[in-house]
C-alpha cells in the first residue's frame, strides 16, 4: 500500500463554512493515467493544489510520493511535475532558455539538461526551434513542448490540469500519446479534462460533484454501472440527476 | 542555489529582452533629469527665519517685528553668533537668516544707511527667491516709514542677499535628488509589481509555487535584477547631473549610496506589496502610477514646499517614503549633512521597509490557503 504513488484518506477542505473537498477517498498506483473529472466549481482544483502541495487539508491524510502533505511539502515539490491549464512556459524566452530555465529549478545538473535538451529536441523533431522564442510557435507545439518541460526531471507523478484547452484534435491525439509514453516510463499521470472522450483514455476516472467523489472506476466499469453509452453519458447522469 | 541563480538569469532575459522595459529603466530617468529644468514657483508663508541681531537697539527690534508679523515669515529663534547659522540651516526648519550688522539703528541715525544680510537657504532655490524677495519687501515698506517720519530724511538699509548652500541659485540642484527620488519609487515599485502580476496572469507563477523553489526565492529572483538595475541607474543619474549640470555631492558618497540602496529596497518591497493586492498587470500599472507618482511629484516637497500647504496635505505625506528620502538625499547631496542630521527619516524609510515585508508575506501566504 505504500508504494502507491498518491494515498487520500478522508481528505476535508473547508474555506470558512464552505466545504471545497468533502471526505476524499482514493488511491493512485504508479504508472496510472488517472482522470479527475467534475463540473465546474465541484472542487477539483482545490483537491490539485492540495496534492500538489500549495494548499493544506483542513483534515484527513494525503501522501504523495510516499511523502506526507503536512510535513514534507518541499520534497513533494521535487518528485512532481505541473503543467497548468493556463500556458506554463515563458513567451519571451527561447525554447531552449526554457528548458534550462526549468531544468535548473528542479536541480538538474548542466549535463543532464543538456542531454535531456537533445532527446526532446530529437523526438519532439523540434531541433529547428531550439533558438525561437516561445511566443512566435503554434499553440500545439507550446502545449507539447509545456508537457516535456513537465517530466523533464523524471517526476514521480505529474499533475495536467487541462493540458488540452483550445488545442486541435490531432494535436490532443499526439499529447495522448505523449501522456502514454510517460505513464509507460512509470510516470503517474493525473490529468483534469473536460474533454469526457479523453475520459476514455485514463485506466481510472473520478468524478466530482458538490466537493465529493460520486464515482471511481475505470471508463468500463462506470458505463457499465450507469448503462451508458459514453464517458459523457455517465457524467451528465452523475451531475445532472434527473 | 544554482536554482536561484538560474531564476535570476531568466528575470534579466525577461528585461533585456523587452525593449520597453528597458526604455522605462534607462531612458526615462535620463529623460527626467534633462527636461525638468525649472521647477514651478510657489507662495509661502510662514516661513521660518531666525536673527542674528549683533546690534540689539530700538530699530532692529522694530524691523525684527514688522518681519515676523507680516504673516509670511515665523520667528525660528534669534541666534548669537554667526557659527549658528550654518547649524540651524542644517536642521532644515529655518528658510532664511537675517544679519543685522553693529549699531545697526546708530548708523541708521548718524550716517543715514545700514546693512543687513539676508542669508537664505539655497538647497531649496524656489523658496528661496521667495523668502529673499519678499524680505526685501518688507524692509523696502519699512524703508519708506521710517523715513517718512519729519526730522529723519531720507534713510537708506542696503540688504546685501547670500544664498546658503547653493550660492548661484541653480534650481537643478534641486530638481536632480527630486528626480532621483521620483524615478527610483517608480521604476522599483512599477516594475516588481509588473512584473510579479505578469506571472500570475501567464500562469506561469503556479508552476513557480509548485516547483522547489521556496517563495522567497521566487520573490528575491524577482526583485533582486531590478535592485542591481535601480542602482546602476542611481549611479546613471549621478553621473549625468555631474557631467552636465555639475552638481557635486557634498556630503558622504558611502552614504548616499547606502541610503539610495535603503529607498531602492522599500520601493522594491512596496511593489511586491502592489503585486499581492492587484489581480491584473494594468491593476499594477494604475495602482503604481496613480497612487506613487502623483502624491510622489506633489506631495513629498519635489516641486511644492511642504511648509506652505495646507496641514491636511502636510498629514498625508507623512505616509509618503518620498518625502523623507528627498530630505535625506538634499541633506547629503547638497548640505552636506551626515547621518547625525537624517536618521530619524533613515529610519522611518526602514521602518516602512519592514512593515511593507510583513504585510507581503501575509498577502502572500492567504493567497497560498
Amino acid at each position: 500500500m505504500n508504494d502507491q504513488a498518491i494515498i487520500v484518506k478522508d481528505l476535508v477542505k473547508k474555506f470558512g463554512s464552505f466545504v471545497a473537498n468533502d471526505h476524499l477517498n482514493f488511491e493512485v498506483s504508479p504508472g496510472e493515467i488517472f482522470g479527475f473529472l467534475g463540473a465546474n466549481g465541484a472542487g477539483k482544483t482545490t483537491a490539485i493544489r492540495i496534492l500538489s502541495g500549495l494548499s493544506k487539508p483542513t483534515s484527513g491524510t494525503v501522501i504523495v510520493a510516499g511523502f506526507d502533505v503536512y510535513r514534507h511539502t518541499e520534497q513533494i515539490k521535487k518528485n512532481i511535475g505541473y503543467m497548468c491549464q493556463k500556458f506554463s512556459l515563458y513567451e519571451d524566452l527561447t525554447v531552449k532558455e526554457n528548458i534550462v530555465l526549468y531544468g535548473g529549478i528542479y536541480g538538474m545538473s548542466r549535463n543532464l539538461i543538456r542531454e535531456r535538451l537533445g532527446n526532446l529536441l530529437e523526438k519532439l523533431r523540434f531541433r529547428e526551434y531550439e533558438n525561437r522564442i516561445i511566443g512566435d510557435l503554434p499553440l500545439g507545439l507550446r502545449q507539447k513542448l509545456a508537457f516535456s518541460v513537465a517530466v523533464l526531471h523524471e517526476p514521480k507523478i505529474v499533475f495536467l490540469d487541462e493540458p488540452t484547452g483550445g488545442v486541435d484534435p490531432i494535436t490532443r491525439r499526439q499529447f495522448w500519446e505523449m501522456i502514454y509514453e510517460t505513464a509507460e516510463r512509470g510516470i503517474t499521470v493525473f490529468v483534469t479534462t473536460h474533454y469526457m472522450d479523453e475520459a476514455e483514455y485514463c485506466d481510472r476516472i473520478s468524478i466530482m460533484n458538490d466537493g465529493k467523489i460520486v464515482a471511481l472506476d475505470t471508463p468500463g466499469n462506470l458505463k457499465r454501472q450507469y448503462d451508458a453509452e459514453s464517458v459523457e453519458d455517465v457524467f451528465i447522469k452523475i451531475a445532472r440527476p434527473g | 542555489m544554482n536554482r536561484f541563480l538560474g531564476f535570476v538569469k531568466k528575470e534579466f532575459l525577461h528585461i533585456f529582452r523587452d525593449y520597453r522595459t528597458l526604455f522605462i529603466l534607462f531612458g526615462i530617468p535620463a529623460a527626467q533629469i534633462l527636461i525638468f529644468g525649472y521647477a514651478v514657483s510657489t507662495d509661502i508663508k510662514n516661513a521660518g527665519v531666525a536673527f542674528l541681531d549683533l546690534s540689539k537697539d530700538e530699530v532692529t527690534r522694530m524691523l525684527t517685528n514688522k518681519i515676523t508679523s507680516s504673516g509670511f515669515f515665523r520667528n525660528n529663534g534669534n541666534l548669537l553668533n554667526y557659527n549658528e547659522i550654518d547649524e540651524v540651516f542644517k536642521k532644515g526648519k529655518t528658510k532664511a537668516v537675517i544679519v543685522f550688522e553693529e549699531n545697526f539703528g546708530k548708523n541708521l541715525g548718524s550716517e543715514g544707511k545700514a546693512s543687513l544680510s539676508i542669508i537664505a537657504d539655497g538647497s531649496e532655490p524656489n523658496t528661496a527667491t521667495l523668502v529673499v524677495n519678499y524680505t526685501m519687501a518688507i524692509i523696502n515698506d519699512f524703508n519708506r516709514e521710517y523715513s517718512g517720519t519729519p526730522a529723519r530724511g531720507s534713510i537708506i538699509i542696503q540688504p546685501e542677499v547670500k544664498m546658503y548652500f547653493n550660492p548661484e541659485m541653480k534650481s537643478h540642484f534641486m530638481f536632480v535628488p527630486g528626480v532621483i527620488t521620483l524615478i527610483l519609487i517608480l521604476i522599483c515599485a512599477l516594475m516588481t509589481s509588473v512584473t510579479i502580476t505578469r506571472e500570475k496572469e501567464f500562469g506561469t507563477m503556479e508552476v513557480l509555487l509548485v516547483s522547489p523553489l521556496r517563495p522567497i526565492q521566487i520573490i528575491l529572483g524577482k526583485v533582486m535584477p531590478y535592485f542591481i538595475l535601480s542602482f546602476i541607474n542611481v549611479l546613471l543619474i549621478l553621473a549625468l547631473s555631474w557631467f552636465v549640470f555639475g552638481l557635486p555631492v557634498k556630503g558622504s558618497m558611502v552614504l548616499l549610496l547606502a541610503e539610495c540602496m535603503l529607498y531602492i529596497l522599500m520601493s522594491l518591497t512596496l511593489g511586491i506589496l502592489i503585486s499581492t493586492v492587484s489581480k491584473s498587470m494594468q491593476q499594477a500599472i494604475f495602482i503604481s502610477l496613480i497612487g506613487l507618482m502623483l502624491p510622489t511629484i506633489l506631495l513629498s516637497g519635489f516641486i511644492f514646499p511642504i511648509e506652505n500647504m495646507p496641514k491636511i496635505y502636510d498629514y498625508v505625506s507623512m505616509i509618503m517614503p518620498p518625502r523623507y528620502f528627498i530630505l535625506i538625499i538634499k541633506n547629503i547631496m547638497i548640505k552636506g549633512t551626515g547621518l547625525a542630521y537624517i536618521w530619524k527619516e533613515t529610519l522611518i524609510l526602514i521602518v516602512m521597509t519592514i512593515v511593507f515585508v510583513a504585510l507581503s508575506v501575509r498577502k502572500f501566504k492567504i493567497r497560498l490557503e
